[in-house]
């Protein structure tokens, strides 16, 4: 890595803020556990508790002009690069006042306004899709930074190794940030995966590190440093950090998994907590009382609910809106 | 317009020449572009530079979804994939992210981006070169197709389809990159999703695809010393399908050949004879007719390819079997 690189720490403010979002996304996803449980969200919902240190501490080294591409884990990216959390409910409700008209739900969700080049189904998918906006913003002389954040299981894929020589021979100005839960879905990560991830761009010239993923300041440090290499055109950089999902691969799986994860292991790492982490820090700098802290969190429980009752208000799209938003020009078929 | 005989890829270099001098955001990425080997890029380095046109890792998944990034941040990027069977290697990409991250995003964002290629049977290439993907692609929605037969419409559709705003794959198929015609000079479109008669006639419609285009005229002046009048419709561009031009042309003769270069297993010309059975039942004096590759990979032996592909016999027996029992005037 490149110690040189000088970032400054976040102010306690922007520590505060970043506390903030962090609860967001907390609170934000266990609504959804709530709402999955009861059967009100149709589909797929794959939860980011336990790894918004990530999500925050990268986002906040980031400007709002800069891009990001997420995964099927994508609500805690979203929250942290702004997007607001009504319209991402609305979305998981499948409801026309979500970010995307209910088109792509919660392994969709885009908001390109916001450099939310999308979340995305398919594992690795986004990298390449990353990589390209880095391609374009170095192309037309822009200093944006593109993050394409992506999972251990994305590790394995060849467009990963594909992208990083692509970015590294071109210098493009992204980040390979790789959330390594410990689980490629169901399989611990170890069984499938060889070396360590953040070894595998040192081949290439893209210089990588692993770090605690469960530490936001960590976090943040290592990207704010990627981020200014990659925006004085000294090219890519990979981080891996460390973390653990606190529920599944996805919700709902209980009914086909069975136990698969040590009790132990969820203990160490539930008490391994990033937002406890924080909190602490806080307190211990004399930045924010728990009472403070607390009274924060109620803030973004309320946010949630009033998002809750928006996606609920909110009316389904107009079935005909399945046959459009396909082409610019809004035309299957011509002349029928 | 001054108006010359160019050879098919040159026309496709020429009208992204000018799509390039009109418009900066016009990129141009694909492995050795930079020489180009088929030819729908060489000489644009002379001109652009390798800031516009640039040369790529054998890596079809990932400049691919690149060019996806690209189009999002403010270019216009037109990949060159070399040969229609390498995308196979990039499907993720161009099914599940270009041909769906505007839909799936509600309708935020335009993709402008072409990919274009060389494709199909060149003569003994054998299987893994010689595909010809399209059927497939027109089945993912998302993307348009186009595949013109002329160099002229070679040209025009480069244009469109670089000006468009939409992810577009473009096929040259590979026999006819080394044709020639008439092609003007200057910049001039041929519109996406509008069909051409390339023949008139009354008694049969053919309408044809890519390389079956030359077979089917072929077939069409050889019918014509038999006194059957075919009439022969390029489609030109395979999605959004310019079916009334087909349904227009059956209107008159009442009869339907479809030639495809692809297998006939779910090929353009399946989609063509189904919406025109579908929408001109009444129109039709006999059952539409399909002529295209047999169901098998393309095998590399000349006498072996030359049994799966079209050919003019193929056309005019199909032809002949639309019109048994029919009176065709001499």
């Amino acid at each position: 890595m490149a110690e040189d690189v000088k970032v400054n720490a976040p102010t306690a403010s922007e520590q505060l803020d970043m506390l903030r979002l962090m609860f967001r996304i907390r609170r934000f996803e266990e609504r959804l556990i709530e709402l999955h449980r009861a059967g009100r969200l149709p589909g797929f919902v794959h939860l980011y508790i336990g790894e918004e240190a990530i999500a925050v501490g990268v986002c906040s080294a980031l400007r709002p002009d800069d891009r990001i591409t997420s995964t099927h884990r994508g609500h805690g990216h979203l929250i942290a690069k702004g997007a607001e959390v009504h319209r991402m409910m609305a979305e998981l409700f499948g409801k026309v006042d979500g970010c995307c008209r209910g088109k792509g739900g919660s392994m969709h969700i885009m908001d390109f306004s916001l450099g939310i080049l999308g979340t995305n189904g398919i594992v690795g998918g986004g990298i390449p899709i990353a990589t390209g906006a880095a391609f374009a913003d170095k192309h037309q002389g822009s200093d944006k930074v593109t993050v394409a954040f992506f999972g251990d299981g994305a590790s394995n894929q060849g467009v990963f190794f594909e992208a990083m020589n692509l970015a590294s021979i071109w210098r493009l100005p992204v980040i390979f940030l790789c959330e390594n839960n410990g689980y490629t879905e169901w399989t611990p990560t170890e069984q499938l995966t060889a070396g360590k991830i953040a070894d595998r761009g040192e081949a290439m010239g893209v210089p990588g590190e692993q770090i605690d993923g469960n530490d936001v300041m960590v976090v943040r440090e290592a990207a704010a440093r990627a981020v200014a290499r990659a925006r004085i055109g000294e090219g890519p950089t990979l981080i891996e950090c460390r973390t653990y999902r606190h529920h599944g691969h996805n919700q709902g799986e209980e009914a086909f998994t069975g136990n698969y994860r040590e009790e132990e292991e969820i203990a160490r790492w539930r008490a391994n907590d990033p937002l406890q982490k924080l909190m602490e820090r806080l307190v211990t700098a004399g930045s924010a009382t728990e009472h403070e802290m607390g009274a924060m969190d109620l803030e973004e429980q309320t946010r949630v609910g009033e998002a809750v009752d928006f996606a609920e208000a909110s009316p389904y799209p107009d079935p005909e809106e399945a046959l459009m938003h396909l082409f610019a020009d809004d035309l299957n078929v011509v002349r029928t | 317009m001054k108006e010359r005989n160019s050879y098919f890829t040159t026309a496709m270099a020429e009208g992204l020449a000018e799509v390039m001098r009109e418009d900066e955001r016009v990129v141009v990425l694909g492995e050795d572009v930079a020489i180009s080997v088929i030819g729908g890029t060489r000489g644009l380095i002379d001109e652009f530079g390798p800031e516009r046109i640039v040369n790529t890792p054998i890596s079809e998944a990932t400049f691919v979804g690149a060019c996806i990034g690209a189009a999002a941040a403010g270019l216009r990027p037109v990949v060159d994939m070399m040969i229609g069977s390498f995308f196979y290697v990039a499907m993720d990409q161009l099914a599940n992210q270009a041909a769906k991250l505007r839909y799936m995003s509600g309708g935020q964002v335009e993709l402008p981006i072409v990919y274009f290629t060389g494709t199909g049977p060149s003569g003994s290439a054998a299987a893994q070169h010689s595909e010809n993907p399209h059927p497939m692609i027109m089945n993912v929605a998302g993307l348009k197709v186009v595949m013109p037969s002329t160099p002229y419409d070679a040209k025009g559709l480069m244009i469109s389809a670089v000006r468009a705003n939409d992810p577009i794959v473009y096929f040259q198929d590979a026999v006819l990159g080394g044709t020639r015609g008439p092609v003007p000079e200057g910049a001039y479109e041929v519109p996406i999703g509008v069909g051409d008669v390339k023949r008139t006639g009354r008694d049969v419609t053919i309408a044809a695809i890519g390389a079956t285009v030359p077979i089917a005229l072929r077939a069409a002046a050889a019918l014509e010393g038999e006194g059957v009048s075919a009439e022969v419709i390029d489609p030109r561009t395979l999605v959004p399908m310019d079916f009334d031009l087909i349904l227009d042309s059956v209107a008159k003769t009442g009869r339907l050949v479809v030639c495809d270069s692809a297998r006939l297993t779910c090929s353009a010309a399946s989609e063509i004879a189904a919406t025109v059975s579908e929408r001109g039942f009444d129109l039709l004096k006999s059952a539409p007719l399909r002529v295209a590759w047999e169901d098998v990979p393309i095998p590399f032996s000349p006498v072996l390819e030359k049994r799966v592909l079209v050919n003019d016999d193929r056309v005019l027996a199909a032809v002949r079997r639309t019109l048994e029992g029919a009176e065709v005037k001499a």
